[in-house]
């Protein structure tokens, strides 16, 4: 195992003449909850678009693990490779339960690999973890938004991922809700996993990242710890200071 | 509860399967006595089945995937298509009787393609190929570009029209704008008698029950939650290692297997198969039966297809001309009020439920 998780190499992403990703080259360690924020438009969704396959680069490569180019598998392929995301709007399916979620995500494929009491521990595992072992049969079109939230989580956390990227964990969330999520991702941290969290909530962010990168018009304008970020005068001209 | 963790309403579908296997039963039971149904009923009863199997079909890809066909009666049509071929290939083997569209035609004998489908084995074998590799292309094509929605809708009724066109031309040796009747013998037997009538009723309902308990046991399955899933969120679902192009080219090679069943229990005991079947009109029709009975359920489905024919049965020797007027207004009261169909009566409970709530509230209200 290599300790780049994620490599971005010279990537360019353009919706006809918009550059959403402008020659963009980052690195994110297996260990660390890297922050990425930015003002609307600097291409942080469009960032974890490329590496979950969803948007084809322009140039570019995603290295993964330091050895699997991300950019030319499908979605499928690079999820079971190992990598997991949860979307900006909460994406559940409605008409299926809460359990059967987790069930989906712990074990890919068409038939149940895990056998039955090893997918129900691993079902009570994840419900614990994001804290719905009280809803595991209802529908997930019955959640509250915030519900909704962790079941997503839970659903991308259950296959045990190499990389969790999380676009916006709390938008829209109450403030203890938040603090909720905020020890949720801390909890998730591990040596063997990278995390990629995408937020506007500041001092959220604050609480959960080690390093934040900072996106500006499809490039990196900074990278450092909050405090840094804080005060880097270019960053405050962008982005924190309107 | 099972162990994926659906919750299972199995009562109602359970119900409906027994109830269809009991009263096949009774009418193999009662044939012959003077208890017997009639043979128009009997024979309504059969063609009432085939549309249910057929309006299943559509249900298990439209209810449980989310993908509308507007084209379903082309494997319908296929079905019917290849059962008549065998039948009059048959009737011809053993009474040598030879079909009007050849003497229309000139022709002195079938066509080469005709070839053994005096076996039906061989027909089977024919519609079921036949059926998967024009279902697989078509579907393979358009799930590989990810056309969906109303645009895969609008080609698949597209399909059954350039379908119709080919087989309204006489020289195809498919019967032309005639279609093929004039059915006598099936599985050496004649074709007509109360016995027949009876049997084929019997037939019908036996693979309505056997579809019926087949794709509840998909639908219930973890198959089955994928499948809903993908209705609910595909993007959701592909992000997560699933290849949803795999299982929706499943499920509708298998929906369009069970249209093509349906076509070859109803072209015996309606006697004939002419390009009408492959109108824009009757696939569109096929969606109102699962629409008014509610999509994503099973059950609905079949209790749509039944009703909606039961009326046009009727209305068929009533008033055929106000039939068009009832359709569109069905259409407009479940696209207006009742979204999903007969379903939606299931909400308005006639007696409120008993329990702790029913006690509380009471309770409540009754407090000054």
């Amino acid at each position: 195992m290599s300790l780049t998780a994620l490599l971005v190499d010279g990537l360019t992403v353009r919706f006809g003449s918009f550059r959403a990703l402008d020659d963009l080259s980052l690195a994110i360690d297996y260990g660390e909850v890297r922050a990425i924020i930015g003002p609307n438009g600097a291409g942080k969704t469009t960032l974890l678009d490329v590496i979950s396959g969803i948007t084809r680069p322009k140039q570019g490569r995603v290295l993964f693990d330091g050895a699997i180019d991300l950019t030319g598998l499908s979605e499928a392929a690079i999820a079971r490779a190992g990598l997991r995301r949860k979307f900006q709007k909460p994406s559940v399916f409605e008409g299926l339960s809460v359990r059967q979620h987790i069930a989906i995500g712990a074990d890919v494929g068409f038939r149940a690999r895990l056998d039955a009491p090893a997918l129900e521990d691993r079902i009570g595992e994840v419900l614990e973890t994001v804290g719905l072992v009280d809803h595991s049969n209802r529908l997930a079109g019955e959640l509250s938004h915030g519900q909704k939230q962790w079941l997503e989580i839970g659903m991308v956390l259950a296959s045990d991922p190499k990389v969790l990227m999380l676009d916006e964990p709390v938008a829209g969330l109450t403030d203890e809700e938040t603090e909720r999520t905020a020890a949720l991702v801390r909890a998730l941290k591990r040596p063997d996993r990278a995390i990629v969290v995408v937020e506007h909530d500041m001092d959220f962010v604050e609480r959960i990242a080690d390093r934040v990168t900072v996106l500006h018009e499809g490039r990196t304008l900074f990278e450092g710890s909050m405090a840094h970020v804080r005060a880097d005068a270019a960053v405050v001209e962008v982005y924190l200071g309107r | 509860m099972n162990r994926f963790g659906l919750i299972t309403h199995t009562a109602p579908i359970v119900h409906l399967i027994t109830l269809i296997v009991l009263a096949a039963l009774l009418m193999a039971g009662l044939a012959g006595t003077e208890f017997a149904l009639s043979r128009y009923l009997a024979n309504a009863i059969g063609q009432l089945a085939a549309f249910a199997v057929l309006a299943i079909s559509l249900d298990l890809i439209w209810g449980y995937l989310g993908i509308l066909s507007l084209g379903h009666g082309l494997f319908f049509a296929l079905g019917g298509y290849l059962m008549a071929m065998y039948l009059l290939k048959h009737s011809f083997e053993i009474t040598g009787t030879v079909p009007d569209f050849l003497q229309f035609m000139g022709w002195k004998e079938f066509p080469f393609y005709w070839d053994g489908f005096e076996f039906f084995p061989y027909a089977l074998a024919a519609a079921v190929v036949m059926t998967t590799l024009i279902s697989g292309l078509f579907g393979y094509v358009s799930f590989r570009s990810r056309v969906g929605g109303v645009y895969f809708a609008i080609i698949t009724q597209a399909l059954v029209y350039v379908a119709m066109l080919l087989m309204f031309r006489n020289d195809t040796g498919f019967g032309g704008n005639n279609g093929m009747t004039g059915f006598t013998v099936l599985f050496g037997w004649p074709m007509g008698t109360s016995g027949m009538i009876t049997a084929l009723a019997v037939a019908s309902l036996l693979v309505l029950a056997g579809v019926l308990a087949g794709c509840n046991g998909l639908v219930k399955s973890r198959f089955g939650a994928l499948m809903l899933a993908t209705r609910d969120d595909e993007t959701r679902l592909r992000t997560m290692g699933y290849e949803t192009l795999r299982l929706k080219l499943i499920v509708w090679c298998l929906s369009a297997l069970i249209a093509m069943l349906a076509g070859m229990l109803y072209v015996p005991q309606v006697g004939i198969i002419n390009p009408r079947v492959l109108s824009p009109e009757l696939s569109l029709e096929i969606a109102v039966w699962v629409a008014i009975g509610g999509r994503g359920h099973l059950v609905g489905a079949v209790i749509g297809a039944l009703l909606v024919n039961a009326v046009k049965f009727w209305l068929s020797f009533a008033a055929p001309e106000i039939w068009p007027f009832i359709l569109s207004g069905l259409i407009v009261l479940v696209v207006l009020v009742f979204p999903n169909g007969l379903m939606d009566l299931a909400k308005f409970k006639l007696v409120r439920p008993m329990g702790p709530k029913r006690l509380a509230s009471d309770m409540g209200e009754a407090r000054p």
